[in-house]
């Protein structure tokens, strides 16, 4: 599947690139992430209880449905979160990373 | 003495939106400098809600019919700038008496406050259907924001099911906008309409502009279908959305083909908050869920703890601007500063006239609350965690959990990660079906600190 959200207007903002499972994608400056991701691919993660994609579902940052992280193990709300140069998105959840282990 | 009280007393408003913003306003005309916390990175709150840096859609693009009101929320919000302390992108994650605890970009903070108005304002209400949890579903609210902020549609075919105003407004905006709609679905009969067509008459424009709605969803040829029962979501766990299923008034299944479903019924007020500083709440008969306890201007059961908008009772951004001049005047009041007792009046008129006509609106867009006794078994009713409306079931025909937060702690329903939101309002209609009593008898999920989750990796500022 193509992307699954249609851009509609707006097109003619500057580009970002960043990337996204190691893969580089472009977006437009001012794109949450989630936009940036579902306008070329049909998920954001997997589900942690089922076998289920997911895409988000509020948009206004109440379900935690779109939650990314970045290479660093820094989580993001995909909703709420605009796109930056150079970002590295991660779409599986890394393992747990304890503050305190440094 | 009056003067050296304004400079002292600490006052705190939660969120920017329209109710918000007026209660800003009407505290800087009275010589305060609010602290106004906002979870959103700009104000206007999700009703009018501000498009990103580099958009160049105009008012009339954005906001339609509701253009002049956005303008007028969104000037005034920038004059107040420089004479409020300003906190966006700041979320206020619990509280006790006289401090709240918030997080911003990672960093937690506390904030003292002598008197605090909450304008937390709403989310979408949602009941379950089966296959909802498939990639490609989104909230109605969603739908609209991916429109709004963002220019994108949420599919290349959009199905809007459920019922309220918000789907026919919604619908329209994505006609106009040139995304492709493949069917409005409203569980709502024609009938219930007619029926409250003397309270809706309370606001004519209002419902000249819900006509007008509709008019344009004919003429663009949508097919709209009134008092459906909505069956299933078609689609599987890999690739999503692929369709929805529903059965018409007149009996006939119906089947129509699309990648993504926007699916509300109207809204829930957000009152976490107000439930963590220990306000009463009261069950709202006519809308059939429970709402923030709040006199005629906005006064919790907690002195010192106020509430105005859509967080404390829905009836939509119009109603959120005057509650929260009204609240803002309770205040002031309570702390015997002067009060314009003719703008007073005026809101409270206004706010009547509001009322009458969510009546209506209540009336004719049912809370259809038959549909969670009608689940099947193997429907999802969390999202979230992927539990059944059978798992829930079972907590109250195999260990008589025949209250809401017994139910959760056995089922796990509402103890996801949207902690709630999604789906405790139906969850609590499937254990009041299952359990045979009436669904303010279950009672209410209680709200719990974190309201919403914290990263492991939050940071305490020292003070």
């Amino acid at each position: 599947m193509n992307g699954r959200f249609v851009r509609l207007a707006e097109q003619s903002r500057p580009t970002v690139q960043l990337k996204v499972d190691g893969m580089p994608i472009e977006a437009l400056q001012g794109d949450t992430l989630m936009v940036a991701l579902l306008t070329q691919g049909s998920a954001l993660r997997q589900s942690e209880f089922d076998p289920g994609r997911r895409a988000g579902f509020c948009l206004m940052g109440a379900c935690q449905d779109c939650w990314v992280w970045t290479r660093s193990g820094e989580r993001l709300r995909a909703c709420s979160n605009e796109v930056r140069e150079g970002l590295d998105i991660v779409t599986t959840q890394p393992e747990a990373i304890w503050p305190l282990r440094g | 003495m009056a003067t050296a009280r304004l400079s002292t007393h600490r006052v705190v408003v939660v969120g920017a939106g329209p109710a918000g913003t007026r209660c800003a306003e009407t505290l800087v005309a009275a010589g305060f400098k609010p602290i106004l916390i906002d979870e959103n990175r700009r104000d206007g709150g999700q009703i009018y809600r501000r498009q990103p840096e580099g958009f160049t859609r105009d008012y009339a693009t954005l906001y339609g019919t509701e253009a002049s009101k956005a303008g007028d929320l969104h000037q005034s919000f920038d004059r107040l700038r420089g004479q409020i302390d300003y906190r966006p992108d700041t979320l206020v994650w619990n509280l006790t008496p006289g401090q709240l605890c918030c997080v911003s970009q990672g960093k937690h903070s506390t904030v003292d406050y002598d008197a605090l108005i909450l304008c937390t304002g709403a989310t979408d209400r949602l009941m379950p259907i089966e296959g909802w949890q498939y990639a490609g579903t989104y909230s109605l609210g969603g739908a609209q924001i991916a429109l709004k902020s963002q220019a994108v549609s949420i599919g290349h075919r959009v199905v809007f099911m459920g019922s309220g105003p918000l789907l026919y407004l919604v619908a329209s905006q994505y006609v106009k906008a040139g995304a492709k709609v493949a069917a409005v679905l409203d569980t709502s009969p024609l009938s219930k309409r007619i029926g409250a067509l003397p309270k809706l008459l309370a606001r004519p424009g209002l419902l000249f502009t819900g006509m007008k709605l509709l008019a344009q969803l004919y003429r663009a040829k949508i097919p709209v279908h009134l008092g459906i029962s909505p069956l299933q979501v078609l689609g599987d766990a890999a690739s999503g959305v692929s369709g929805v299923r529903v059965r018409t008034a007149r009996g006939e299944t119906l089947t129509v083909e699309c990648d993504a479903v926007a699916l509300g019924y109207h809204l829930r007020p957000e009152t976490q908050l107000a439930d963590l500083a220990g306000c009463r709440m009261r069950f709202d008969e006519a809308s059939s869920q429970w709402w923030l306890a709040v006199d005629e201007d906005g006064r919790t059961s907690v002195s010192g703890v106020y509430a105005a908008g859509d967080g404390s009772k829905i009836r939509g951004a119009d109603a959120a601007e005057h509650a929260g001049r009204l609240v803002a005047m309770a205040l002031l009041e309570d702390l015997q500063q002067p009060v314009n007792v003719g703008l007073r009046d005026e809101q409270r008129h206004a706010l009547a006239v509001m009322d009458k006509f969510r009546l209506g609106l209540a009336q004719s867009f049912p809370w259809p609350s038959a549909q969670a006794k009608a689940l099947p078994d193997q429907a999802i009713v969390c999202r979230c965690e992927m539990i059944t409306a059978g798992e829930l079931r079972r907590t109250v025909s195999e260990k008589g959990a025949c209250e809401v937060n017994r139910a959760k702690a056995f089922s796990r329903v509402g103890m996801g990660r949207c902690q709630g939101r999604y789906c405790s309002q139906a969850g609590a209609e499937v254990i009041a079906a299952a359990a045979g009593v009436s669904v303010q008898q279950v009672g209410r999920q209680r709200g719990q600190a974190p309201v919403k989750p914290l990263s492991m990796l939050t940071e305490e500022v020292s003070p």
